[in-house]
Parts: structure tokens; sequence; C-alpha cells
């Protein structure tokens, strides 16, 4: 994060050009920027994402992408909140000018969850990785993968209304799984094992000391997803292999 | 007095809007009439209350109307008739003004007026052209008088399962949003 070239973000679309409403600039990936606002009403805090136009591709082309990447995430989410998998709901969205906006998940990610622990708890980092599982499996359940599973694309939401446990650093809390950018909805064995593969890496590069962990996970999903058997024999074969099954590309 | 409420939607500054929730309406069948007749003195959005599940509903409904009337894409005749357009998960504009505007049966309406300047009231007209008991539109008001069943079919939500309470949640207020927010997509 040490970088020193300084950008500026870019132009916002119609109509937060003309808002009054802060926009905080929280983080940015390679499509698109993440903001933090509030939406509907002044009191309900929302994540605004916008993927503002990209000046090096085709305009036609720049359109259409933008259109299916934006609708392709809304749907996704869409249909979690349909299903009942814990997500942000979407609450606006233009295809048009590239954005769409977010419930805003309280707490902080799982990622700085594990680092921030007391290392003395295991049991409760061994509950936090079956809970992870869980989500996972429940997603998978409806049809949906995740595309970018890592600890940093899952909340640790506090339950109920800011108990005192919650903030305190612990490890209680409801998974939340955030950035659906790279989701997509499927019925394949081979996509929920590289969703899950990709997990499996993740975290052990993310928290190597916990890497031991991640039977839990694998257990969590056991017991929340019916189909895991199915999958989790088709990760030992991805784990074999690597992600890409193809060997185009 | 004090059941129009006017409403500055964020990022939209300039285009506050007033809404109130009448109860017992006994002239729905005039105040349609006069939409129908294209009356520039009733340039609201009447909604019929029983479709409402929140507040925040009509709101994104309003965001979106007033959103893509500033990029010149109204799908309707204008931002009003659009906010009444926006509430349906599908593209048939008529339907939509059958299933969420106004019937000469509804007997709890609410009316959206979207400002042209923040200085603008429309309470006065309101007060004497609704003949309806003004009620402060609040989450639990709308409770009171949405038809779940109907919402329900309109928003394709699953019947509830034996032992599931019947009334409609905070999980069903964001399914609606969103396929609000995705239609036409």
């Amino acid at each position: 994060m040490a970088t020193t070239t300084k950008t500026t973000p870019p132009a916002l679309p119609v109509p937060f050009t003309t808002s009054t409403t802060p926009l905080t600039l929280i983080t940015q990936g390679a499509e698109a920027h993440l903001y933090r606002t509030t939406f509907l009403t002044p009191t309900t805090p929302a994540a605004l994402k916008i993927r503002p136009p990209k000046p090096w591709r085709h305009p036609v082309l720049d359109r259409r992408l933008t259109r299916q990447r934006v609708l392709a995430e809304a749907r996704v989410l869409a249909k979690c909140a349909r299903e009942g998998v814990a997500v942000p709901g979407v609450l606006g969205l233009s295809w048009e000018e590239g954005w769409v906006a977010m419930e805003w998940v309280e707490g902080r990610s799982v990622k700085e969850a594990v680092r921030g622990r007391d290392v003395g708890d295991e049991e409760g980092l061994r509950g936090l990785m079956r809970r992870v599982g869980g989500a996972v499996g429940r997603l998978h359940a409806v049809g949906v993968v995740h595309g970018d599973l890592t600890t940093s694309n899952m909340m640790l939401r506090p339950v109920g209304d800011g108990g005192e446990k919650g903030e305190a650093g612990g490890l209680e809390g409801e998974i939340v799984l955030i950035d659906f950018g790279l989701a997509g909805q499927t019925v394949q064995e081979e996509d929920r094992a590289v969703d899950l593969y990709v997990l499996e890496r993740a975290f052990g590069s993310t928290h190597p000391r916990e890497e031991g962990m991640f039977g839990e996970v694998l257990e969590g999903y056991m017991e929340a997803f019916k189909g895991s058997k199915g999958t989790l024999r088709r990760l030992e074969d991805v784990r074999m292999r690597g992600r890409k099954k193809s060997m185009i590309g | 007095m004090a059941s129009v409420e006017t409403v500055t939607l964020p990022h939209l500054p300039d285009s506050p809007i007033q809404l109130s929730l009448f109860k017992n309406v006994q002239n729905s069948a005039f105040l349609r009439q006069q939409l129908l007749e294209g009356n520039s003195d009733f340039e609201y959005a009447f909604l019929d209350a029983s479709i409402l599940i929140s507040r925040n509903q009509i709101l994104a409904a309003c965001f979106r109307a007033i959103t893509d009337s500033l990029n010149n894409r109204l799908k309707s005749r204008n931002v009003h008739s659009e906010i009444v357009f926006d509430l349906s998960p599908n593209n048939n504009i008529a339907e939509s003004f059958r299933r969420f505007g106004i019937q000469d049966t509804s007997s709890n309406v609410v009316a959206v007026k979207v400002l042209r300047n923040p200085n603008q009231s429309v309470a006065e007209h309101l007060r004497q052209n609704v003949q309806g008991e003004p009620v402060p539109l609040t989450d639990e008001a709308l409770a009171e008088v949405k038809d779940d069943a109907r919402l329900r079919k309109i928003y394709r939500l699953d019947q509830p399962k034996k032992g599931e309470t019947a009334a409609l949640g905070k999980e069903a207020e964001t399914f609606i949003i969103g396929s609000m927010a995705l239609k036409g997509s």
C-alpha cells in the first residue's frame, strides 16, 4: 500500500456528481472503486461500487462489459437474498452509469478478526472456521460460486445490536460474504471445487500459522451443503492439478 | 398538517420530495380521474398503500425515477408516473399502474410529489383535495394496511411454509428492493 503515485479518483456518474452527501473512498480494485456513503435515507449506510469507464476500451465494448458485470453481480446478490444466504442486499443500481449501491455490512473482515484474535482462544477460532465453511456451503447450495473467496471478502457481522462481546475483538458474529464481482451461477461440481481450492490457497498464504485449521472450514461446509461429498472429492483432483482445468490460457 | 413530510434523498439535494399517507380515502375515483385526464394540478404519484412494504421501498422507486429523469431516460410520461412504474418488478407500464397506482377502490393512499424547488409545498393542495385521514408515513403505519399475500404474488416471493408467520419481514424488503433495482435489465 506504500504507493507514492497519487491518482485522483475518476469522475463520478450522475447523480453523484452533484451530491452533497459524503462519499468516502474505501478501496479500489482493478475494475471498480468502493465508496462508503448513505443511500435512501441519511441514516442508512451503504457501499457504493462504481465501475468507471475504461478509456482504453472501445466505448461500445466498454459499455457492454460494464453492463454485464454490474448486472451479473447484482443478480447473484438478489438471488442470494431470495434464498436466505447472508449477503449485502442491493439498494439501487444503474448499469448505464455502472454503479451498484449495497447495504453496508457492519463489523470487520474475517482476515482482521483472525489476525487480531486472542491466540489462546483456539475453540473460538475453530468455531469461526466452521461458520466460514457453513457460509460457503449455503452459497454453493443455492447454485452460486463466489469466484474470489478470501478471508478479506468475508465480514464478521456482530449479532444483535452491537453487543459488548462482538466489538472487543472476539470471534463471534455472523459470516457475510461480500464482493461478488467475480461470482457466477453454476451447477458444476468443478466450479464449486475450484471455489474451495481458491479459498484454501488464499487462506494458507494469508494465515500461514492457522493453515492447519482449514479442515474445520471443510467440516462446516459439509454440514451446510448436502452435495458437499462430490465437491470435496473433486477438490482432491483440483489440488493435484491446480485451478485451471483446460490447458489453454 | 404534520402528515405531509418533506424528504431529501441522499445524493439528490435538488429534488426534494413530499410524502404523505392517507387512510380511509373516500374520493379515490376522483383522484384517479385527475391523473387519467392529465390535470396539471395533480402531478402526483398516488400509490395504493396495500402493496407497500416499507418507506425504503417507496424511496428506492423515487431515487430511480428521479435519476432516470436526470439522465433523460424515463420510460413513462413523467417522473411521477415513473415512480409508480419503478415499484414494479417488470416492464409492463399499464400493469404497474393497475397494481401500484391508486384504484377507484383504494382506501389507503400514499401521495408522492417531486418538488421543483425547496420552497414549494403541496400540503395545502392535498388537504383540500384528498378526502381521507392523514397519518404519518411510518413503516408501522404501512404494515397495518399492507396486503402480504398480494405482495408475495407480485414480487414472486415464496409462500410461507408451515409454522412460519405469513407476515413479510426485513429479508422480504431487501429482496423487493433488489427486484425493483434489477427491473428492465
